[in-house]
């Protein structure tokens, strides 16, 4: 059953719009051909297939593009009998073709409209220089749109806090799972508040905070932001996750309670020391959770006109 | 005692020398990452077997100058990788941590 492209030209978001005109068919196709002469067989298509794992073979000669084979056809000449013959004799040969300066709105019509699985794609010369399927359309989409939404995030204001003259204000996103990057967003409020020239100690108690957070949006959310604001006398923490919400709050606070699972322990974390040693070295700690999501806001106070010394 | 001396003292195998070599005072023993983030103390050599990206995470936010880790484990590229970019030391040594500690401590001790 043939499902329609979920984007098209006329129904869909500016944003999107602008991606499938100002994106070429070249920007998104594979260039990277496998092809058959006309001399092949179809047996040895059906070989090339299975140890490519792909679904469609180019027949070329030269660089001129003289049909193609699908999975189809090769099903077929398994059916009637006739793997062995060339393929020139069962390709299919009326070809609907892109060119390479088309907008990907083209490809993306052309796929609604003929239902094909990969389209060839031509230079002006009429020479075979790639092919289009719908999975290279979709990928070159999500890298664009991904661009797109790191431009927008940034335009959007942050939201906490009053911006005073001397006020700092960072937002972290931060993925389910994602030890790779697993305390970034602690490790840069720590050099913020180095470069303050607040007092070490005082650093410490913010950076165990962020850190305990961090890691617990890490291994217990579905994802969610770590944000921090430092302002003249306070520097705080907000943690906000998409769920899936902490059953019993009061027990998550004590110390040696723990959820983790085995291969989180492996790493050195789910003691249950997270939200106890974050609550310990915060001045007003407030955690509020529910099955949408868990939000805590910690503070630390600093004392007047403190720097290092 | 800086790093570059406590290293060379303990003649442990280096895996990252792009370090700040700051002054150590202290050392810390720990296998459970919260457990040093909260009790580590500042300018310390850390002392485990977290053979991991996330332990040079901790060591940072702890303040933490070097990380020992113990029996040999092996030390992924990243961790390495993560380690330079914090400017925090690595070395690795076959013995157990309560060997290193020991060790550490004679050192510590006997330059203070």
């Amino acid at each position: 059953m043939h499902q329609s492209f979920p984007i098209n030209a006329d129904e869909s978001p500016p944003i999107i719009l602008d991606l499938i005109y100002k994106l070429k068919v070249k920007d998104v196709m594979t260039t990277e051909l496998l092809t058959v002469g006309p001399e092949s067989s179809l047996r040895d298509v059906q070989h090339l297939m299975r140890a490519e794992q792909i679904t469609g073979v180019p027949v070329v000669e030269g660089e001129r593009l003289l049909g193609i084979v699908s999975v189809d056809d090769i099903i077929r000449s398994l059916d009637e009998g006739y793997i062995g013959e060339t393929v020139t004799a069962h390709m299919s040969r009326n070809l609907i073709v892109l060119e390479d300066d088309m907008p990907l709105s083209f490809a993306i019509s052309y796929i609604d409209k003929y239902q094909f699985g990969r389209f060839p794609v031509l230079n002006r010369e009429k020479k075979l220089v790639g092919i289009v399927t719908s999975r290279d359309i979709i990928v070159a989409l999500l890298v664009e749109l991904d661009h797109e939404v790191v431009k927008l995030e940034e335009q959007v204001p942050h939201e906490a806090g009053h911006p005073t003259a001397e006020e700092s204000t960072r937002d972290f996103n931060i993925s389910s799972y994602d030890f790779e990057n697993a305390g970034k967003a602690s490790t840069e409020l720590r050099k913020l508040l180095i470069e303050q020239g607040l007092d070490r100690k005082l650093i410490r108690r913010a950076a165990v905070a962020a850190y305990e957070l961090e890691m617990n949006i890490v291994v217990h959310s579905h994802g969610g932001r770590l944000a921090f604001s430092l302002s003249d006398d306070t520097v705080e923490i907000t943690a906000t996750d998409r769920g899936p919400g902490i059953e019993d709050v009061e027990q998550a606070l004590t110390e040696g309670y723990s959820t983790a699972t085995e291969w989180v322990r492996s790493l050195g974390f789910g003691a249950g020391m997270g939200l106890p040693n974050a609550r310990r070295v915060c001045d007003t700690f407030n955690i509020e959770s529910s099955k949408r999501g868990t939000s805590v806001r910690a503070v630390i106070h600093l004392p007047k006109g403190d720097t290092e010394t | 005692m800086t790093v570059t001396d406590l290293g060379d003292s303990l003649g442990y195998e280096c895996m990252q020398d792009h370090y700040e070599d700051g002054n150590v005072s202290t050392g810390y023993t720990s296998d459970l990452l919260s457990d040093v983030m909260a009790n580590a103390p500042d300018e310390s050599v850390l002392i485990t077997i977290q053979a991991h990206k996330n332990t040079v995470a901790v060591a940072t936010l702890a303040g933490a100058r070097a990380v020992i880790i113990c029996n040999s484990r092996p030390v992924p590229e990243d961790m390495v990788d993560a380690a330079k970019s914090e400017g925090i030391a690595i070395f690795r040594t076959d013995k157990n941590q309560f060997t290193v500690s020991t060790e550490v401590y004679e050192k510590l001790k006997e330059s203070s």
